[in-house]
Order: structure tokens, then C-alpha cells, then sequence
């Protein structure tokens, strides 16, 4: 079954970035993750309960994150680290629920709780599971970002 | 309904809610209000007059299908137009929000054109 949430997650982030973002992402090979060090500087984790229980998280590095806030929102950048914060939010948001959705097409249902947001250099992030976590690394043209996840 | 009518845009993120306003601005509607959830776009219901209501769903202190419950169960709102923007893409989810009364569900991510369509929809023009 980790193939499928790999394969849909990949779909979902892909389609999230290029569609709100303009910017589209390529997908690296997914790996099993030994620590807990954030792969950027930025993440938005979000847990998820249901058929599975687990955590998402998606972690941007500081340039390609603020190259997607300017994407999204242009010249309304107000206050660069709120709307930093608030886009990787709602982007782990966004991809939550669209890997949600392919998955319910496999007989998968879960529901997310809100996404929550770490910032600072050499973050760690903690995922809920004692499972391994697997990680997508992504490259664009801005930077690099990473999706993991971990269900039991 | 003209261009000049007022849109009510609820979402929790700040960057959503811009993302939203940037759209409308585009398709050449300039009269937006927003709320960051259901209690508080509750209470500028409350205040001015309102057109047009674009929710999402997750929100705190008053989530998008309890605002949209609300808006449908108090008669000086109940015809507005209601579009529901949101993440939540499941079936469940979407005959919940047609049960309670929505016009509109559009599943995030989505591009303007979606948007666009959405809103001539409900505006009987789509």
C-alpha cells in the first residue's frame, strides 16, 4: 500500500504546485527516512486519522518557498514571513487533501486535522508513527522541497 | 449581477483569502470583503450588505459548513450564493455540503477558470 500513497502524494503534490503555484515540481525516488532532521527550513505537517493514522509533512527550503509565495501571490506580499507561514500551511493542506482524495478511490479514508508550521534552520520534524518514514524529494527551477509521510 | 457586487471571502489563511481576492480582482469583481472564519463573516453579514459568499471549510471557532448552515437558516441570507472552496475533495464531504445547501464545491488546488465557472454558474450565466 506504500506505493499508492507514494504514487499519490507525487500526484498531488505535483498538481497542487503547478496549478496554485505555476511552478511544476519534478519527483525524485522516494527513500525511507533514518532521522528527524527537516530537509529545508520551512515545514507544514498535518496529521491524519481514519482507515490509517499517521502525519504529513512537507518541507520547503527558504528560497524555493519564498519563490512560491511570490508566485502565488504576486506583488501582494505583505509580510514575508506570516505569508510564508500561512502558503506552506495551506500548500500541506492542499496536498493533504487532494492524496485524500486518490486514495478514498483505492478504499482509503482518512480526515486531517489543521496544519500547523515549523520555521528555523535545522528543524526537526517529529512524526507521530514508530513506522518508518518514507520521503519524496522534489526539484524545481527555485529549490528544492520534500514530502514525507508516516502511517502505522 | 454586475461586477460591483460585494463578495464575502472566508478562509482562515491569510494567503488563501489573497489568492481568492487576487482572482475576483482579475475577473474584474472589486468589491471584497473577508473574514478568517464563520463567526466573524457572521457578524459583517450582520453589518453590510452582501452579494455573494465564497467559503473554505476548515476554519476554527466556526467551521465553513456550519457558516454555511447558518447563512441557509436565517432567512435575511438564505438566497445568497454560496460557494464552497475547500480541500475536502471526498464524496462525503461534498453531499454534506449539497444537503446543507450550497450553490457551488470547488475542490482545492483550482485554477481562476474554475473559479470563473463557478461563480457564472451561480450567477446563472455558466
Amino acid at each position: 500500500m506504500s506505493v499508492e500513497i507514494a504514487k499519490a502524494f507525487m500526484t498531488a503534490t505535483i498538481e497542487v504546485l503547478s496549478t496554485m503555484a505555476m511552478i511544476t515540481p519534478k519527483a525524485g525516488k522516494p527513500f525511507v527516512k533514518k532521522d528527524n532532521a527537516a530537509s529545508g527550513d520551512v515545514t507544514g505537517l498535518i496529521g491524519l486519522t481514519g482507515d490509517k493514522t499517521g502525519t504529513v509533512s512537507v518541507t520547503f527550503t527558504q528560497k524555493c518557498a519564498l519563490s512560491v509565495v511570490k508566485s502565488m501571490l504576486g506583488d501582494d506580499i505583505q509580510d514575508v514571513i506570516q505569508d510564508t507561514k500561512d502558503m506552506v500551511g495551506e500548500i500541506t493542506n492542499m496536498i493533504s487533501g487532494k492524496a485524500r482524495q486518490i486514495l478514498a478511490g483505492d478504499g482509503l479514508t482518512m480526515q486531517a486535522a489543521t496544519p500547523s508550521v515549523i520555521m528555523g534552520k535545522n528543524h526537526t520534524v517529529h512524526h507521530v508513527s514508530s513506522e518508518p518514514i518514507m520521503a519524496i524529494p522534489f526539484t524545481t527551477d527555485h529549490g528544492e522541497f520534500s514530502v514525507e509521510f508516516c502511517f502505522e | 449581477m454586475s461586477k460591483t457586487m460585494c463578495i464575502l471571502v472566508v478562509d482562515d489563511f491569510a494567503t488563501m483569502r489573497k489568492i481568492i481576492k487576487n482572482i475576483l480582482n482579475q475577473l474584474e469583481y472589486k468589491n471584497i470583503v473577508d473574514a478568517e472564519d464563520g463567526t466573524a463573516a457572521l457578524d459583517i453579514l450582520n453589518k453590510r450588505p452582501v452579494d455573494f459568499i465564497i467559503s473554505d471549510w476548515n476554519m476554527p471557532k466556526m467551521t465553513g459548513i456550519d457558516f454555511l448552515r447558518a447563512v441557509r437558516g436565517d432567512k435575511k441570507f438564505a438566497h445568497l450564493p454560496f460557494i464552497m472552496v475547500t480541500a475536502e475533495g471526498l464524496q462525503e464531504n461534498i453531499i454534506e455540503a449539497v444537503q446543507a445547501g450550497v450553490s457551488q464545491y470547488v475542490v482545492k488546488p483550482f485554477s481562476p477558470a474554475t473559479l470563473e465557472e463557478k461563480i457564472n454558474k451561480c450567477l446563472g450565466a455558466g
